[in-house]
């Protein structure tokens, strides 16, 4: 029974934080109520006793993604402008089809599956090593893919964050500050001479 | 010996014992929190005093010396101090946020203190996959930083912010990968079963640290490194740089509110100190077979005291970094060796068998040598273009 | 190679921190209420008001002139003259001031004061513990507070006030030298006077020898 009102309690509280991150207007609330759901889900794991599964939801969730989403909102836009776009519009129909058909191609092989029928076994911790070892053999073909893809991300991330620099220049990145930025043009005080 | 040794865990089991029945899973947990919150509040407090006492004779004053015999109540004038000031919200604050930054800063980092084993059979709770728990507790800190600097509605608070986050996110990486190798070697995520992978002494006195491999010395060092910028301290102080941010994110804050800011940073220090101890420094094991009569936790707390000295050591000499110089150092020294201790930890894990004199010598040689090699190259790189003089663009 | 200057600048702090606890000679720090620095003997802070001899009264240098009343830039000084004069040092009559305030809350502590009293009434204080409790009563200065004993005055500002003792004391020798002049020339003159009168069988005296110029 205790577990169940934890459950309750998590779940509830996970489902709030989202809905709350999708429906308010400041983008920073949104960031982080996200990062709220995330713990959330982080905790209904823990409360599964996936330790592992929930720790590591926490650190990557709650300690990267929700800093990056924040990091992002800060960096693009102002907090303060206000959309001018209402949450139900037409694009809002599109998102409800794409949404629906994501679901869909999730749930439906999750519902096809023999393992959903399965009972549960009595003894449900996963140990750290068990993980590992199945990440290392059995499923060492979509961690590697996961690994490529995630270096293409960041191959990609790179190349867009790099300044561009005129063609004629092929010095190495020089790392100071100093010596990479060029002189602004300087105000000429004899331009301001007057005649007398 | 091994009485006062399990002093702690066996008054624990007494006062649990005199609980009811009812009550005794809430006495252990109660009798589990309340030390751990008194040792580390009480640390804090001797900590401020011994900290500034010791930069003060580092520059040759000598430092505060007032309040009571030598200066040592001066923690009691600064927390009445701090309790009794007026707590200013700024009118434009976001106030729910202003107010939950701060707790959300300190809860998790007390969190952190529950994996870490002060003694022999001294930890709060042994999770599984306990470095991730700490990890995991420290990483809702950075969230905390910019909830303060965000809802301040302050330009230098928010700045602040924003220069803390890029500088943790950039040590967490050098952070979690210097303690990579620990897990390879000790086989195991759970910080008491690390410490048991230090225990015993080769050809009889030597200790089996792990700060004494080489994987082990170039971990424990990018693993100091990170942990001074993780808990934001000299010369990574920046995001408090006052020459130009006034004190960051902690600018809008007073009062208790400041005070709890104050100690979520020391709490982060003496965290991640334990941690150091635990996975480089061999927790509670003594350095000598000789010196095994001492408590194992009177052991833990001679090294985690001495690695806080060598905060406050780094502290009094280092100047601030700038923000570049902080990023570079983080993404083009410390990531890569630490990418490359993985390699030659998993070099070192594959030539345990080695164990004759030649193969001794020529594990550690190759070891090392790739390490002291990938130091010397990389801080080239680093330090290419200092020492030259320097070239002004606008003040000539 | 890199770390080699973080360990030099390590071994240095080292060294202050042991150094500190066994060379008391590094410690640049006074204690202040227990230790004071000798203050410097051009330091100034407040003005105030020197006299001469035991009575605070009867020796005030000061003659209610008014000088520095007039010339201070923050008008903190009040000065109501008295109606009666005392003799100064040379013996000459001199008014002296009844009333004598310095707001020591507005003084600026420039000297000027100091500089253009012609009589080295004036002078600049070197007490520098002037916190009160009280913002308007305590800082108001008046003639009891200020005045204070030429000896002290030679104390904190030794050379000035040796110059000015000289001087001073110059001019009262050349003031008694001169009275007791006239009083000979005076002697002279009544003596001839006489004799005149015993020589030209009392003839009555012209004004011009009567009194003396």
């Amino acid at each position: 029974m205790p577990s169940e009102i934890a459950f309750f309690t998590f779940a509830g509280l996970t489902l709030i934080s989202a809905i709350a991150a999708m429906t308010m207007r400041n983008l920073v609330y949104c960031g982080l109520c996200s990062a709220a759901a995330f713990a959330g889900i982080a905790a209904i794991y823990l409360q599964l006793s996936a330790e592992f599964v929930g720790f590591a939801q926490f650190l990557v969730y709650v300690g990267a993604i929700a800093i990056l989403i924040v990091f992002t909102v800060l960096l693009t836009r102002g907090t303060d402008i206000k959309p001018t776009v209402a949450i139900v519009s037409r694009g809002w129909i599109a998102g409800v089809v794409i949404a629906g058909l994501v679901f869909a191609s999730i749930s439906v092989p999750v519902f096809m599956s023999a393992t959903l029928w399965r009972t549960a076994p009595p003894e449900v911790a996963a140990p750290v090593e068990m993980i590992g070892l199945e990440l290392m053999t059995r499923y060492i073909l979509p961690l590697e893919a996961i690994g490529l893809l995630l270096t293409v991300a960041l191959i990609g991330a790179v190349v867009i964050a790099m300044r561009e620099k005129p063609a004629e220049s092929i010095e190495p990145e020089v790392t100071d500050l100093e010596e990479n930025s060029t002189p602004a043009p300087r105000f000429d005080v004899s331009s301001l001479e007057v005649k007398s | 010996m091994t009485k006062l040794d399990q002093i702690f865990v066996s008054t624990k089991h007494w006062l649990v014992g005199l609980a009811p029945e009812m009550l005794q899973s809430l006495a252990s947990i109660l009798l589990s929190i309340i030390p751990i919150m008194a040792v580390f509040g009480g640390c804090f407090a001797v900590t401020t005093i011994l900290e500034r006492k010791g930069l003060g004779r580092i520059q040759n004053r000598f430092g505060p010396n007032r309040v009571g015999p030598f200066g040592f109540l001066q923690p009691m004038a600064d927390g009445i101090k701090m309790l009794t000031k007026e707590d200013i919200v700024p009118f434009q604050s976001d106030k729910v946020m202003h107010f939950l930054a701060p707790i959300v800063l300190t809860v998790p980092i007390w969190l952190a203190f529950s994996v870490l084993p002060f003694g022999r059979n001294m930890v709060a709770v042994d999770f599984n996959a306990g470095i991730l728990f700490f990890f995991a507790a420290g990483a809702a800190s950075e969230l905390a930083v910019f909830m303060a600097g965000w809802a301040s509605q302050n330009k230098y608070s928010l700045m602040g912010a924003m220069r803390a986050m890029a500088q943790m996110i950039s040590y967490e990486v050098p952070l979690v990968l210097s303690a990579i190798p620990v897990i390879m070697i000790a086989g195991s995520l759970s910080l008491p079963q690390i410490v048991e992978a230090q225990a015993g002494y080769g050809a009889g006195w030597f200790p089996q640290w792990h700060v004494f491999t080489p994987w082990g010395l170039a971990g424990f060092g990018l693993f100091l490194v990170a942990a001074t910028a993780e808990s934001n301290r000299s010369p990574f102080d920046l995001p408090e740089g006052e020459s130009e941010l006034i004190a960051g994110f902690l600018t809008e804050y007073s009062g208790f509110k400041y005070a709890l800011f104050f100690l979520g940073e020391y709490l982060g220090l003496f965290a991640i100190s334990g941690l150091a101890v635990t996975l480089f420094l061999g927790g509670w094991h003594a350095p000598l077979p000789i010196l095994e009569w001492l408590p194992s936790w009177f052991w833990f707390f001679v090294k985690f005291a001495s690695l806080i000295a060598a905060f406050i050591w780094v502290r009094g000499t280092m100047p601030r970094l700038r923000m570049d110089q902080l990023l570079n150092l983080s993404w083009k020294f410390l990531v890569p060796l630490a990418v490359l201790n993985l390699f030659v930890t998993a070099v070192w894990h594959f030539s345990s068998n080695w164990q004759s004199f030649g193969g001794l010598a020529a594990r550690w040689l190759m070891c090392g040598g790739l390490l002291a090699a990938a130091y010397v190259l990389l801080g080239r790189s680093l330090s290419r273009g200092q020492g030259t003089p320097r070239k002004y663009t606008y003040a000539e | 190679m890199l770390g080699s200057g973080l360990i030099k600048g390590l071994a240095q702090t080292a060294k202050n921190f042991f150094g500190s606890y066994h060379d008391p000679a590094r410690m640049v720090t006074v204690e202040y209420p227990e230790q004071k620095r000798v203050v410097p003997e051009a330091s100034r802070t407040i003005p105030f008001l020197v006299y001469d001899g035991e009575d605070p009264e009867l020796g005030l240098r000061c003659t209610a002139c008014k000088i520095c009343e007039v010339e201070c830039p923050t008008q903190c000084i009040y000065i109501v003259k008295n109606t009666s004069k005392k003799p100064d040092h040379v013996g000459k009559m001199q008014f002296h001031p009844a009333t004598f305030d310095i707001d020591i809350s507005v003084c600026m502590g420039c000297g000027i004061c100091a500089e253009v009293c012609p009589f080295d009434s004036i002078k600049m204080d070197q007490v520098f513990e002037l916190s009160t409790a009280d913002r308007f009563e305590s800082l108001l200065l008046h003639k009891q507070q200020l005045a204070k004993p030429n000896s002290y005055f030679g104390k904190i500002h030794p050379t000035e006030a040796g110059e000015i003792d000289i001087r001073r004391e110059q001019d009262k020798r050349k003031a008694e030298a001169k009275a007791k002049a006239d009083a000979e020339a005076k002697a002279r003159a009544a003596a001839e006077v006489q004799n005149a009168a015993a020589n030209s069988a009392a003839p009555p005296p012209s004004p011009q020898t009567v009194t003396p110029a």
